[in-house]
């Protein structure tokens, strides 16, 4: 094993995924707008998609399933994008700003 | 150990270059200051993962990940960053809790370090037997038979969002 043939080896895959999702739920805690939170979301299903792909490629014994649970998983992420920015964009019409800690109506 | 100059060593090469784009990509999308330089980043990340598809054998996913995420996502929070970015001057003046920064680090480094132990140390089992073809026709041919039912739901449920969404960002529209 070595640095050229990685791209051989299932394990590079699933360090790879776990990277994106960890990386994503960093950007949750970080990130201070909702759209901010939003991306970092993205992050988080793009490693699950690395995820299936590459158990799809290695494991599987029909290699369409992981791909078409991929496309679905776009299609989904799609739609979470379009309600989250229009959210986005009720919240901002109502409050003037997209940062999470001006958005404190029930603060108490 | 493969040379630098042949087919294998640089098919190797450009796959280290796409994850160094893809990580890179993630890193500039969630430490980025301003809201535009991390959806550059999230783009970036986009592309490095499409390639990695394609290194996965599966062209058309990566052409679709180029299409749906790149292209339409991007744009759509581009859009939605043009829209609602007040002033993005003032960001950077107030500080979070550091203890979120630090407690986020310490929770994405365990859960990072767990999943990729998991990944590395489990002994996975190899599917034996003939090879199955996973080009673009097989993966048709599944959609409209085996995942119809799901093919049409999610139909479903994008009708619903962009409904939903357009209800959603006409709310409040006479406040402005």
């Amino acid at each position: 094993m070595t640095l050229l043939t990685l791209h051989t080896i299932l394990t590079t895959y699933l360090v790879l995924g776990a990277f994106l999702l960890a990386i994503g739920l960093y950007g949750m805690f970080a990130q201070r707008t909702l759209i901010g939170m939003l991306i970092s979301a993205e992050l988080m299903l793009a490693g699950a998609s690395v995820n299936f792909m590459a158990f799809n490629r290695f494991l599987a014994a029909d290699p369409t399933v992981g791909q078409i649970f991929t496309l679905f998983i776009m299609g989904i992420a799609a739609a979470e994008a379009a309600i989250a920015l229009s959210i986005v964009l009720a919240v901002y019409r109502n409050y003037r700003s997209i940062d999470t800690e001006d958005v404190t109506d029930l603060h108490g | 150990m493969t040379s630098l100059f042949s087919q294998e060593g640089l098919t190797g090469l450009i796959f280290l270059v796409l994850l160094g784009i893809t990580g890179s990509g993630a890193l500039v999308a969630v430490t980025a200051g301003r809201l535009i330089r991390s959806v550059a980043g999230l783009l970036l990340c986009l592309i490095g993962v499409a390639g990695i598809y394609y290194f996965l054998n599966s062209p058309f996913v990566a052409l679709m990940q180029l299409l749906i995420y790149v292209g339409a996502v991007g744009v759509v929070i581009a859009f939605a960053v043009m829209l609602a970015d007040p002033n993005p001057d003032k960001q950077p003046a107030r500080g979070r809790n550091p203890l979120m920064g630090g407690l986020g680090f310490l929770t994405s480094g365990a859960v990072f370090a767990g999943l990729a132990f998991l990944g590395a140390s489990t002994a996975w089992k190899r599917h034996m037997g003939p090879p199955t073809d996973s080009g673009m026709a097989a993966i048709g041919k599944s959609l409209l038979t085996t995942y119809s039912m799901v093919f049409e739901l999610i139909s479903i449920v994008l009708l619903v969002a962009i409904i939903g969404s357009l209800v959603l960002a006409r709310a409040g529209r006479e406040k402005i």
